[in-house]
């Protein structure tokens, strides 16, 4: 039924929200050919498989694949080609934030939110924004916990910006470049429905190490039980976008290395919590400390 | 130029005349008066041109001239001033004291250069040059912080010390925020203004948080 509506123009995204929504509608493109007979093959997949046209937008996996191809096409020794990969609005950014720090059951966040323009200013702005929150954070931690102590003399501890920096780019790059080369290796063994580009991991992960960014101002907080439900709660919202995201990558894969390569994101994820909680932040002291005993000093006096 | 397609130049009507450009001054003499001038004028003019940008940072309006006829001169001048500042920190052991020289040093080159790139990478009509400029004399506000901090700290270390170099930080953090993003902000897409103006945020307040966190031996 044509409305008023349906004659306007309409923004990409929302002709493609559409068409994920109801798969068996009829559409025509200019730029492609007409999507009748796809409908029609994914009416003959198991009902099992529906499940997968909301997770992935298989429907608008063409038009996103096309319109990745136009994109980046400027050679990649100019300026115009780099641009491409900021091509984001403010409203952009912070939905995809708001994306990742709230994630929607059943949603994939790269398909609902980054639809073929990944962009490396959330990531790199992310990370930066982590590193100096850690570092600050922790700073600040331990000049509370020491505080009352005759011997304690403030030091602004600058080395552990630098190794925050390090350890944080590094996961958010190489990890996503092993996992990328991994899902890659596997795709050549098993045809796998879902694949992405390094560029979209890399997004992902950029985005879903946002939800540290309060953690760490929260582990300020000088209590060991409040810090661990702290980060077992970022944990939990950021490791459920990446595992939402990489589920249906490797679901059709062998059983076994499909939970392994999922296990392994989130242990490695879980392992950077942890130990930027062990290494910035000291352990906060008990309120009561039992004096020690020295008993090696009565042997002694004999 | 619609009024123009119905004229034609008859044949007997002489053209004739003078066709000159007016040259401007740009004389060969004028080339070498500047090659000529006492040093000490092209050194006062170069001073006068970066206490002219100093001026502007203090009361920013909106003004080209910072943006126009950029020099690093200033900004050079600012870092190596708050880079000998920070130091004499606490330092018990290497890994715990404050930022070495080399470090301040490179944080706010190489702050400033990654803060232009990402504003021309997403659709600035900056220059590259103008941007490190503008970024490099807006750190003057800190610069005073940190003479006035060392000054306070001069004093006494107390809590007293401490909230009044927070007030005076905080406000010339305000200060060198708000002065870059006037200067900055116009040169961006509408729609990613924010996007823009937050790096320039956290870029001075590393930087201010580092004076801050200063402690003298």
């Amino acid at each position: 039924m044509a409305t008023a509506d349906d004659l306007k123009f309409q923004e990409f995204d929302d002709a493609a929200n559409l068409l994920a929504a109801n798969p068996d509608a009829t559409t025509i493109s200019i730029d492609e050919p007409v999507e009748i007979p796809k409908n029609q093959h994914s009416r003959l997949q198991e009902p099992g498989r529906e499940e997968d046209d909301e997770l992935l937008g298989t429907d608008d996996s063409d038009k996103t694949e096309l319109l990745a191809g136009q994109k980046k096409s400027a050679p990649f020794w100019t300026f115009e080609y780099y641009q491409t990969f900021f091509d984001v609005d403010t409203y952009q950014v912070l939905d995809r934030i708001k994306g990742s720090v709230f994630p929607v059951p059943g949603k994939n966040f790269v398909r609902l939110y980054i639809r073929s323009n990944p962009d490396l200013y959330g990531p790199f702005w992310i990370c930066a924004t982590l590193v100096f929150t850690i570092a600050v954070s922790g700073n600040l931690s331990n000049f509370f916990i020491h505080l009352g102590k005759p011997t304690y003399h403030y030091v602004p501890e600058f080395r552990k910006v630098s190794i925050a920096a390090t350890t944080i780019y590094a996961y958010a790059w190489l990890v996503p470049l092993a996992l990328w080369g991994f899902l890659m290796w596997r795709n050549s063994k098993v045809m796998n429905i879902v694949s992405y580009s390094f560029l979209e991991i890399v997004c992902v992960y950029g985005y879903s190490l946002f939800i540290y960014i309060p953690t760490a101002m929260l582990w300020i907080i000088p209590q060991k039980v409040v810090r661990w439900v702290l980060m077992v709660f970022s944990l939990c919202l950021s490791g459920s976008v990446l595992v939402m995201t990489f589920w249906p990558a490797v679901r059709d894969d062998n059983r076994r290395i499909a939970v392994a390569t999922v296990a392994t994101i989130l242990l490695l994820h879980a392992l950077l919590a942890v130990g930027c909680l062990a290494y910035f932040f000291d352990a906060p002291e008990l309120e009561i400390s039992a004096p020690i005993i020295p008993a090696h000093n009565t042997t002694t006096k004999v | 130029f619609p009024g123009l397609a119905d004229v034609s130049i008859s044949q007997d009507i002489p053209v004739e005349g003078e066709i000159t450009v007016p040259v401007g001054s740009h004389s060969p003499d004028d080339d070498y008066s500047t090659l000529d001038e006492p040093v000490k004028d092209t050194i006062m003019r170069d001073l006068k041109a970066v206490g002219k940008k100093f001026v502007h940072v203090m009361y920013p309006r909106k003004s080209s001239a910072l943006l126009r006829d950029w020099d690093l001169w200033g900004p050079l001048v600012l870092c190596v001033s708050l880079a000998l500042m920070l130091q004499g920190g606490s330092a018990d052991s290497k890994d715990d004291g404050g930022p070495q020289f080399a470090e301040v040093f490179v944080i706010i080159w190489f702050g400033a250069v990654v803060i232009t790139l990402n504003s021309k990478l997403l659709g600035g009509t900056i220059s590259f040059f103008q941007s490190l400029c503008v970024l490099g004399y807006c750190v003057m506000p800190l610069t005073v912080a940190m003479l006035v901090c060392r000054l306070v700290l001069l004093a006494g270390a107390g809590t007293v010390s401490f909230i009044i170099r927070l007030i005076v930080v905080g406000a010339m953090f305000a200060w060198s925020t708000l002065a870059s993003t006037a200067f900055l902000a116009d040169s961006q897409p509408p729609n990613r203004k924010a996007l823009v103006v937050y790096p320039i945020f956290l870029f001075y307040f590393v930087i201010s948080w580092m004076i801050l966190t200063f402690t003298p031996q």
